[in-house]
């Protein structure tokens, strides 16, 4: 059954198409991920599935309902951790978390122990007490998840979930995500553009390019879609040859200054 | 990392009943107090910007006050310049600490905070009002601030509870209606940069076209045209009624607050449509 249902899905600001005519869908329970150069489309994508902006043209569905017409049920459905910083360093972990619990309306008496338990599922019970600007930026990522998670939601949004961590804390987000589907079975729609991450957690891919999505599929088909073109090795192509062939390996497509900017600053408050 | 589930998959919400209008309503003033609550927790953890804040009314009510009492340069009427311009200092340092909400809005949507909050069932309008009446709380501390000066100072202060409280109240409303409009001005020009020049621009306008420190009557004409469309002004002529005994006000103070809260209510309403444009 499809939990994300997009129908020739388009975002136009100004003078630019960011997101054009994206026709997918993502079965209940399965990790997809969104790849593709910065300034692809993929935070465009993202954005509109989780009711951020609405789309110009086109339709989406995420757990049934449609992302403008039935926004409020959407939002209630979903978890999203976005790109950029979403906690609030002044406070402690677990006020981050009560406000978020109080926001998706967890009934009184169930929001300590959900807070509890989301806390400690995530590893973060010793610290839930600090003020948050203590936390390193695993941390703050995990405690990122638990927030998402707080109302049970049936479909889990990362953008960029490892952007700016250090090969430690992304192995740790790795695994925490393998986890959530096994003790969870949780859809899991996630973007990045680190090829390993993509090989280690999707069922499925698409990759995009120009705020079009040129393949889609398994990463092994994806591989094997390019392994008949010559390649000096002879060995079989890895996503980073997928990735390069269909995005093309130019400059022109690494984002714009407000992209590089985003990412950097997201880096250097994690890092 | 054992996994402590109640076997539940993450399935739906945990609320499903259909929703009636005094459902909606109570939802959303209850979802403002959350927003209220988020913002005094804040607060609470980082309270040192409450003392910064305590420097500016100190001045123009011990410096430029005493001195202006003396030269008796300006009319009014029954009572003291100091005890005139005491409410107009507290109506000052409302709007000068609320019109600079909006960079608060703009630094969490440079964060990423306000995605998660956007992101949440919170209605817009709440999440705005939200913000602006915590912002009238953080007020609350100038006017604590200026009830002591004024008390040193010797200005005959209204002591009545149902005084203290309108003033409280007008206080919160007046630096709500502020701190909406300076949301506003964030979801305009959403940079940290354009904001603080935008914000200049607002404040020495609003507050010299208005009755803080001068009666309207010694304006010339078109000043006060401008000063009867200046909400300050409103501010300023609730505030002169309650904070000071013996009659000193242009208009029923209960025209004030009712000019005050539907300008509020308005200024949130355009707020509300325009917060989405934060975080495209």
């Amino acid at each position: 059954m499809a939990i994300i249902n997009t129908y020739q899905l388009t975002k136009r600001f100004d003078h630019i198409i960011a997101v054009n005519g994206v026709t997918l869908s993502v079965e209940s329970g399965e990790v997809f991920g969104l790849l593709g150069p910065n300034g692809a489309g993929k935070s465009t994508m993202i954005k509109m599935l989780t009711t951020l902006i609405r789309p110009t043209i086109g339709t989406a569905h995420v757990a049934q309902f449609d992302v403008v017409q039935q926004r409020s049920m959407v939002q209630r459905s979903i978890g999203y951790v976005p790109q950029a910083l979403s906690v609030d360093g002044t406070l402690s972990g677990y006020e981050n978390l009560l406000i978020i619990a109080k926001l998706y309306d967890v009934p009184r008496r169930k929001r300590s122990p959900r807070i509890r338990e989301m806390l400690s599922y995530v590893g973060l019970a010793e610290v839930a007490d600090r003020p948050v600007r203590t936390y390193s930026g695993g941390m703050i990522r995990r405690l990122e998840m638990a927030q998402a998670l707080l109302h049970r939601p049936q479909v889990l949004f990362l953008d960029e979930p490892t952007v700016g961590l250090d090969p430690v804390a992304r192995k740790a987000m790795w695994e925490l995500v393998k986890q959530l589907r096994t003790d969870y079975g949780s859809t899991i729609f996630l973007t990045t553009h680190f090829m390993e991450e993509a090989d280690t957690l999707c069922d499925r891919l698409a990759i995009m390019h120009q705020g079009q999505v040129v393949v889609k599929g398994t990463p092994s088909e994806l591989k094997d879609s390019i392994s008949h073109l010559n390649h000096a090795t002879g060995d079989r192509p890895t996503l980073d040859d997928v990735f390069i062939h269909y995005t093309g390996d130019e400059l022109a497509s690494a984002g714009d200054y407000r992209d590089t900017s985003i990412t950097r600053r997201t880096a250097q408050r994690l890092g | 990392m054992t996994p402590q589930l109640h076997g539940a998959p993450l399935n739906g919400s945990d609320n499903s009943t259909p929703p009636t209008p005094l459902h909606t309503v109570s939802s959303f003033v209850q979802k403002m107090f959350i927003i209220i609550e988020l913002e005094v927790r804040k607060l609470r953890h980082d309270p040192s910007q409450l003392i910064t804040r305590a420097a500016q009314p100190t001045l123009w009510l011990v410096v430029f006050g005493q001195v202006f009492t003396r030269i008796r340069a300006i009319p009014t009427g029954d009572i003291s310049y100091l005890d005139f311009m005491t409410p107009g200092i507290l109506a000052q340092s409302v709007l000068f600490m609320a019109i600079f909400n909006g960079l608060s809005i703009i630094w969490e949507k440079d964060l990423g905070i306000l995605h998660k909050l956007m992101v949440s069932p919170t209605p817009r309008v709440a999440m705005v009002l939200g913000k602006a009446i915590a912002s009238g709380i953080r007020s609350l501390s100038q006017a604590v601030l200026v009830y002591v000066i004024a008390y040193l100072l010797g200005v005959q202060i209204d002591w009545n509870p149902l005084a203290l409280i309108g003033v409280l109240s007008a206080v919160i409303l007046g630096a709500s209606l502020f701190s909406t409009l300076s949301l506003i001005v964030a979801c305009t020009v959403k940079t940290h940069e354009r904001f603080m020049g935008v914000g200049q621009l607002l404040t020495m306008p609003l507050f010299f076209a208005s009755n803080a420190i001068y009666p309207i009557a010694i304006m010339p004409q078109w000043l006060q045209m401008i000063s009867f469309v200046n909400p300050l002004t409103y501010l300023v002529d609730a505030l002169r009624g309650l904070m000071l005994l013996g009659e000193s006000t242009t208009y029923p103070v209960e025209l004030d607050f009712s000019i005050l809260f539907i300008i509020t209510a308005i200024l949130a309403t355009i707020c509300g449509r325009l917060y989405p444009r934060l975080v495209t």
